[in-house]
């Protein structure tokens, strides 16, 4: 304690003058989002996710394209007989010098039992998945948001009958929608696509809608509406901004589920189909070839496993960010 | 162990710091409370200056993350067979303290009456739960025992209430209930964490009346923590004013509300509505507390305090004494000081006040 | 409180009615004919589809239909068995089904709670993290790519367990499709379990209790776990029905002969089997509403703030 030691001189007892005591400099320079900001980047789970799901977005952009091979090329080549001679079943590998008929190539994931290099077919299976999952969503955020904050918004009768039809619609099972797509439309990406569009905006329009009831009785949506605002640049200038982050926390949580599904629903056999592949295509793939090429199947597994870990963390680090617990300040 | 004869509860420099994922929090920075026989202590300050952590400590409902570094929480108790034993809190394992201290001798009620009773169970079990607990009797003892808490802290038609579950009362109702928890086993000490705070104006009044009722007819010493100095004035003998994990004003009620030392104080009681003043001319304090991740070098009111001195940024202010009773931990009072009197405005007003509670004498 | 169950009961029952109707015309207004036609000529076409009145108005067709629905007869199917009774193929796919589930139900709920409540009493900790990175495993890789594991070390490479589902060793040809099928409830339960006791730990109730003197084992089981396991039942609905979405890979990957695989059948071939699609999906939207009401209803009778009405009355 070295203040102790300390002895105050005559100076030291003036008033302390020229110093601005009426602004708050704890809070003054943190705006709210500024704040969730910093709790989010803070968060190192959040920040795992974030470098994962941006490897994987990279990759699935780049990772065909460093390839040499196509996601439909069998791997081949014309020996001094005439003969075809396919890459079938290659085991991961670096390209060596060798006696073996592919020593010189490289193939990180190997190739698969056709003789398609797997590095390639996991990045574009990779693509396809995420695109998906992206475009539904987004989709299905746009719709959920509309229905859930009109049916808030207006309350009442509209939102009594809304609401009937999201408990309707929440009570038929996913598998029965989609198998009731089937009789309508092909089989492939279509039909992922509308089952997805047709079951994931009734989460987001809960939330819309749970986010509007609250907002709607708060003073400055009163004070606006007592001025006489439009019901509509109500609900979009005002209520939106609001609703916005519990809304991409279910966007976050809601893409793992969309990629979960692309990936069930390819492996059951309605969805991607062949000569396209993706992350579930790739798995039944490997499934069926497991016996003879047991590494086949764990590309595609790593990377439906690292996608679900990093948009899972993200959405937690966003959800704790947007309401910080006392113990994590 | 030290402690006056009728001291019955003393927080001895009590020092706690608690981890987050920020970093640690000097939390509370060495404080000293006393608590006599059969007094009311009240603890003043704003919201995280330290007053809930303090009693909690000395209950064992510490979170966690908490650490104690130092101090000690000194308790004097009567055995069973008469004799008088101290103990200190702080070192008693967390079973002893349940199983001899919570509830039989040192009895606690929450802020928040909707949420401080167990959603699942009955009142009338809640009640008799801890004088089971404490083996205070069997089954029809307890039942009787809760009939009577029940009608003490003024709940009509007793029998009906035992078998209600607490979404069924009514805010002030359960806080009775609560009051009539804590009561269950006879404790020596009733601690009052913002009793009031979550109730409604009309309510609040009642149940102040209540708490000091069942004080004078059963004896009790009471901790009071709140932020309501209108509270303090009905109900304290002593008052310890509480900043940034300090105590920087301590006297009895009259010398702190009639002769505040501390500009902290001033800026408390002129921030305190009353009917002559309006509401535009009250005084806020201005800024918030400081954030106790960083501890300030020196005075940690000084950023907020129109009357700071030079030394305020240096060396933080020891208590000073103002009388026997009245210590101000404010360089103000060193002989060295100048000469700063409190704001007119104030001064008016505690005079207004002196007068009214003479009339009323 | 009884008002509650009925009104519960009848809204399922609407509900479920209305999804039958449709189901029934999504199907029924199909292009083409629900019966193998390209060998027939106009004629027989004609006079099949009046055969099985389908020219009639589809509320009529409906009323037939749940006619026969009442005596426990789902039709035939149009390819998929063909001229077998849908309602006995059902039956035994059923009887698979759903021991395989209950099974897997049981082992999720049981360790789950078991894991999430040693987790949350010993927060902090090495069983607190351990509880962590499981259910976040088991929340990010899909129960059949355990399965596939599973399949490919017990029952391949070290050939302990059947490799396919083998009715008559049922208990035990159904420990690895059971095992894989919890898991993702498991890990699910654990981490709900885990993450509502703390909040309840941390309530002003239970700190109450604590300054009453309560502690340990009597303060667990009197005040934690009952108020943290009564939201607990609100996630095992959503949960049940994922796994009825799971048995649907795990049952094909394991040659499972259940209504998972059933479904699969009937909409992945070349042709999709009409009646099975309607059959399956009145079966299981009536399993969804069945799941839903009865958590719906357990969760009344657990929780008192909706058990007991609240009265009110009173005011300090």
């Amino acid at each position: 304690m070295a203040e102790t030691a300390y002895v105050p001189t005559k100076e030291d007892f003036e008033l302390l003058t020229g110093r601005d005591i009426t602004t708050d400099k704890n809070f003054a320079s943190q705006s709210y989002w500024k704040g969730v900001a910093i709790h989010f980047l803070r968060n190192r789970r959040a920040m795992v996710g974030v470098f994962i799901v941006t490897a994987i977005i990279l990759l699935a952009i780049f990772g065909p394209i460093l390839s040499p091979y196509g996601y439909r090329d069998i791997v081949s080549y014309t020996d001094e007989a005439g003969k075809q001679v396919v890459a079938k079943g290659i085991s991961p590998q670096i390209g060596h010098a060798g006696e073996g008929a592919f020593d010189q190539y490289t193939f990180l994931f190997g190739t698969d039992d056709l003789g398609r290099d797997q590095w390639t077919r996991t990045w574009h299976g990779a693509r396809v998945s995420l695109v998906i999952a992206f475009v539904t969503i987004i989709i299905d955020m746009i719709i959920g948001m509309s229905y859930g904050l009109i049916s808030g918004y207006f309350g009442g009768a509209v939102d009594a009958v809304m609401q009937r039809i999201v408990e309707v619609a929440n009570s038929v099972p996913r598998l029965v929608i989609v198998s009731v797509l089937a009789i309508f439309m092909p089989k492939g990406m279509g039909l992922v696509i509308v089952a997805l569009l047709l079951t994931e905006w009734i989460g987001m329009s809960k939330i819309a809608r749970a986010e509007m009831l609250r907002i709607k009785e708060q003073e400055y949506v009163l004070a606006s509406r007592t001025l006489g605002a439009h019901s509509m640049h109500i609900i979009f200038k005002q209520i939106l901004p609001n609703t916005i982050g519990p809304i991409i926390t279910q966007v976050m949580f809601s893409i793992p589920t969309a990629i979960f599904t692309e990936a069930f629903l390819s492996f059951v056999g309605v969805g991607i189909m062949l000569p396209q592949c993706s992350i579930g295509s790739l798995i039944e793939n490997g499934f069926n070839n497991i016996t003879t090429l047991p590494y086949q199947i764990l590309p595609p597994i790593i990377v439906l496993a690292l996608q679900m870990l990093g948009f899972n963390f993200i959405g937690d680090g966003f959800r704790e960010a947007l309401a910080p617990k006392l113990e994590d300040m | 162990m030290e402690m006056n004869e009728n001291t019955i509860l003393k927080f001895d420099n009590l020092d706690i710091s608690f981890r987050t994922n920020a970093g640690v929090v000097h939390a509370i920075r060495g404080v000293n409370i006393e608590l006599r026989r059969g007094e009311t202590v009240a603890i003043v300050g704003e919201s995280g200056s330290g007053k809930s952590v303090t009693v909690k400590a000395a209950v064992g409902l510490l979170d966690g993350n908490a650490t104690v570094n130092s101090g000690k929480i000194l308790y004097r108790y009567k055995n069973d067979d008469g004799s008088e034993k101290i103990v200190d809190l702080l070192a008693m394992s967390k079973r002893e303290l349940r199983t001899t201290i919570n509830g039989s001798r040192i009895a606690m009620v929450f802020q928040d009456p909707m949420t401080s009773l167990d959603p699942t169970m009955t009142i009338g079990k809640q009640i008799m739960e801890g004088i089971l607990l404490h083996k205070r009797g069997d089954k029809d003892f307890a039942y009787r025992r809760a009939l009577e808490l029940l009608e003490l802290v003024g709940i009509t038609d007793a029998e009906k209430r035992m078998k209600n579950y607490p979404h069924q009362l009514s805010g002030g109702m359960r806080q009775r209930v609560v009051i009539a928890i804590a009561l269950a086993c006879d404790p020596d000490i009733l601690i009052c964490d913002e009793p009031t705070t979550a109730l409604d104006v009309t309510i609040q009044a009642r149940i102040l009346e209540l708490i000091k009722d069942v004080q004078d007819r059963l004896g009790l010493s009471v901790i009071y923590i709140t932020h309501d100095l209108g509270v303090v004035a009905k109900v304290a003998d002593y008052v310890n004013v509480m900043y940034a994990g300090k105590i920087i004003e301590v006297g009895k009620v009259n010398e702190v509300f009639y002769e505040p030392k501390h500009p902290y104080t001033w800026g408390l009681l002129a921030a305190m509505p009353d009917l002559e003043t309006d509401d535009d001319r009250l005084a806020s304090i201005p800024g918030s507390p400081p954030n106790l991740l960083h501890e300030p070098q020196g005075d940690a009111f000084a950023a907020r305090n129109a009357f700071a001195l030079k030394i305020d940024e240096k060396v933080e202010p020891p208590l000073f004494k103002v009388s026997d009773t009245h210590y101000a931990a404010t360089w103000l009072l060193h002989p060295d000081a100048p000469k700063v009197e409190m704001p007119k405005e104030l001064q008016a007003r505690i005079e207004r006040a002196r007068k009214e509670a003479e009339r009323y004498q | 409180m009884k008002k509650y169950i009925l009104k519960r009961v009848a809204m399922s029952l609407a509900t479920l009615l209305l999804i039958m109707f449709v189901l029934f015309v999504l199907v029924r207004i199909m292009p083409g004919n629900p019966f193998p036609s390209e060998r027939m000529n106009a004629e027989q076409i004609a006079n099949k589809r009046a055969e099985l009145g389908l020219d009639d108005p589809v509320l009529v067709q409906f009323g037939r239909y749940m006619a026969g629905l009442a005596h426990g007869d789902f039709g035939k199917g149009t390819s998929l068995y063909y001229g077998a009774p849908i309602t006995t193929v059902l039956g035994t796919c059923i009887n698979n089904s759903f021991r395989i589930g209950g099974l897997a139900i049981l082992i999720g709920t049981a360790v789950g709670l078991a894991l999430g409540i040693t987790a949350a009493l010993n927060k902090g900790t090495f069983v607190d993290a351990f509880c962590t990175v499981f259910s976040i495993l088991g929340v990010c890789v899909p129960g059949y790519v355990f399965l596939i594991f599973l399949q490919y070390f017990f029952s391949y490479k070290i050939p302990f367990f059947p490799y396919f589902f083998d009715t008559s060793r049922f208990l035990f040809s159904s420990i690895l499709p059971a095992l894989s099928l919890s898991l993702f409830t498991m890990s699910t339960v654990a981490r709900f379990t885990r993450n509502e006791m703390v909040e309840v730990m941390d309530s002003d109730y239970v700190h109450l209790a604590e300054s009453k003197g309560m502690y340990g084992n009597m303060l667990v089981t009197r005040h934690i776990l009952r108020n943290a396991l009564i939201p607990i039942v609100t996630v095992l609905a959503p949960l049940i029905v994922d796994l009825l979405t799971g048995a649907l890979v795990v049952e094909k990957i394991y040659g499972i002969n259940g209504i998972g695989k059933l479904m699969v059948d009937s909409i992945a071939g070349e042709g999709v089997d009409y009646n099975y699609v309607l059959a399956l999906g009145i079966l299981y939207s009536a399993l969804y509403i069945g799941i839903m009401l009865v958590v719906d209803v357990l969760y009344g009778v657990l929780d008192p703030r909706i058990r007991v009405a609240s009265s009110g009355e009173g005011d300090a």
